[in-house]
């Protein structure tokens, strides 16, 4: 227990700004997902092939792919591909990208292709009577989305998207690879320091069943709020 | 676009996909074994059976894959008693670790699917067996399971699926598995794009052909 104390003398200070940095980067990158699943969740549906190809292609890429070879092409290729961008507009010195940055942008590309599935799973779920009345009603095609469309599909999709947020969780421990400091870097340096790696890495799983534990917790009750207003 | 690197590495890719696959199909084998064990623990009606059960899978899908193997490889290291006994020739490996570290946590997904496999048999299937005088245990065996190993194969194969990439993380505790020799490749030569096109097509194939061996399953175990 001495070796969790706040402090000097412990790590539990560390591994709890190591734990809010797991949060803060779950959470950036099941938005940047959300943004990504945005794009591609329309050119999955659209009437074009062409459009569909694209779609298809982000998908089956991301879930065909190990999530670490994602990371390490974009955390080697990162600031390689905007230093080339700079070097159009005339900037020709070394330029690093935030680690935070980098591994959010890569768990969300990844967590992206995960929700782009289900929100497509949710709107091809919706009765086609729906989107045939609502054009009847002669509502705008904005309204008609936003209004009809948007909410039925949240209902089929908020207990998919749960597994997704688990899915993200966890694979934000896959960014300690490129050093930025989240719970299972921070256990990492501890334990090296500590020479101590069981009680560490075990701590690092403790904190990562409590986080599954707590939002699903979480979003059992937002989906019970939820699920009352139809 | 350097087409000399991807012709080079090619090969280095293709024989370190050797590990990969094996590590793969040994870690399925026993998870498949594990998952059926701890599925049936789970219908058990003693309730320390079911609550260890449920514990398991628990844990198991509750932390990230990492954390397991960092446990099995660095952690279990540290126990002396450990270190002195047979068991060590096998743990002092890093091969074995991510063996072990990938049954367990395939087995926790194996035994959720056909839990739930085992809960979707329809009541009349054991019904009509028992009313053919056939005895519990060779209901069991001869009637649930292969219902359940059926009904599960859709979900099975995205198991197999994660599993694949989950072999990936064989290379953080120093494997050459496909991950490890093009993590080497980029940060030797700082070409990541070219390295990730192959290792990247690799890895698509071998998905498309899981994708594939579950379609021929499940076509040919049509009920």
């Amino acid at each position: 227990m001495e070796l969790l104390a706040f402090g000097k003398t412990g790590w539990g200070d560390e591994l709890f700004y190591a734990t809010l940095m797991t949060i803060a980067v779950s959470i950036t990158a099941m938005l940047i997902g959300f943004l990504f699943a945005l794009i591609f969740t329309p050119l999955k549906l659209s009437k074009y092939k062409f459009l569909n190809i694209f779609g298809n292609f982000y998908t089956t890429l991301i879930r065909g792919v190990p999530e670490l070879l994602v990371i390490y092409l974009l955390f080697f290729g990162g600031s390689g591909a905007v230093m080339y961008v700079a070097s159009i507009f005339g900037y020709f010195e070394y330029i690093e990208i935030n680690a935070f940055l980098i591994g959010s942008l890569a768990i969300g590309i990844i967590s992206g292709a995960y929700s782009t599935e289900v929100f497509r799973g949710a709107i091809k779920s919706i009765d086609k009577g729906q989107f045939e009345a609502a054009k009847v009603l002669g509502l705008s095609k904005f309204t008609r989305f936003y209004k009809i469309i948007f909410p039925q599909m949240l209902r089929f999709a908020i207990p998919n998207l749960s597994n997704v947020w688990q899915i993200t969780l966890k694979d934000t421990s896959l960014i300690s690879v490129t050093g930025l400091v989240e719970i299972m870097r921070q256990s990492r340096i501890a334990s090296a320091f500590t020479r101590d790696p069981l009680f560490f890495y075990s701590i690092a799983g403790l904190i990562f069943l409590i986080l599954t534990f707590l939002s699903m917790k979480l979003i059992n009750k937002f989906e019970a709020k939820y699920m009352n207003k139809f | 676009m350097d087409i000399d690197l991807i012709i080079t590495s090619l090969p280095k890719l293709l024989s370190a996909s050797l590990i990969t696959l094996k590590l793969l199909l040994i870690s399925l084998i026993i998870g498949m074994f594990l998952g059926l064990f701890f599925a049936i623990c789970r219908m058990s009606k003693n309730i320390f059976i079911k609550q260890f059960a449920y514990g398991y899978s628990y844990i198991f899908r509750g932390t990230p894959l990492l954390v397991q193997i960092f446990i099995i490889y660095f952690g279990l290291a540290q126990l002396e008693w450990l270190k002195n006994s047979f068991l060590w020739i096998i743990l002092k490996d890093p091969y074995w670790c991510a063996i072990i570290a990938f049954s367990l946590n395939s087995g926790a997904y194996t035994s959720e699917i056909l839990r739930s496999a085992f809960q979707t048999i329809k009541p009349g299937m054991i019904e009509a067996g028992k009313s053919l005088g056939i005895s519990n245990k060779i209901i069991f065996y001869k009637i649930q399971i292969p219902i359940a190993i059926r009904q599960s194969l859709p979900a099975y194969g995205n198991e197999m699926i994660l599993m694949m990439k989950g072999t990936s993380l064989a290379s953080t505790v120093t494997l050459m598995d496909i991950t490890g020799v093009a993590q080497k490749i980029i940060s030797t030569t700082f070409k990541p794009i070219e390295v990730f096109i192959i290792a990247g097509s690799i890895y698509l194939f071998m998905t498309f052909c899981i994708n594939n061996l579950i379609k021929l399953l499940e076509k040919k175990y049509n009920f």
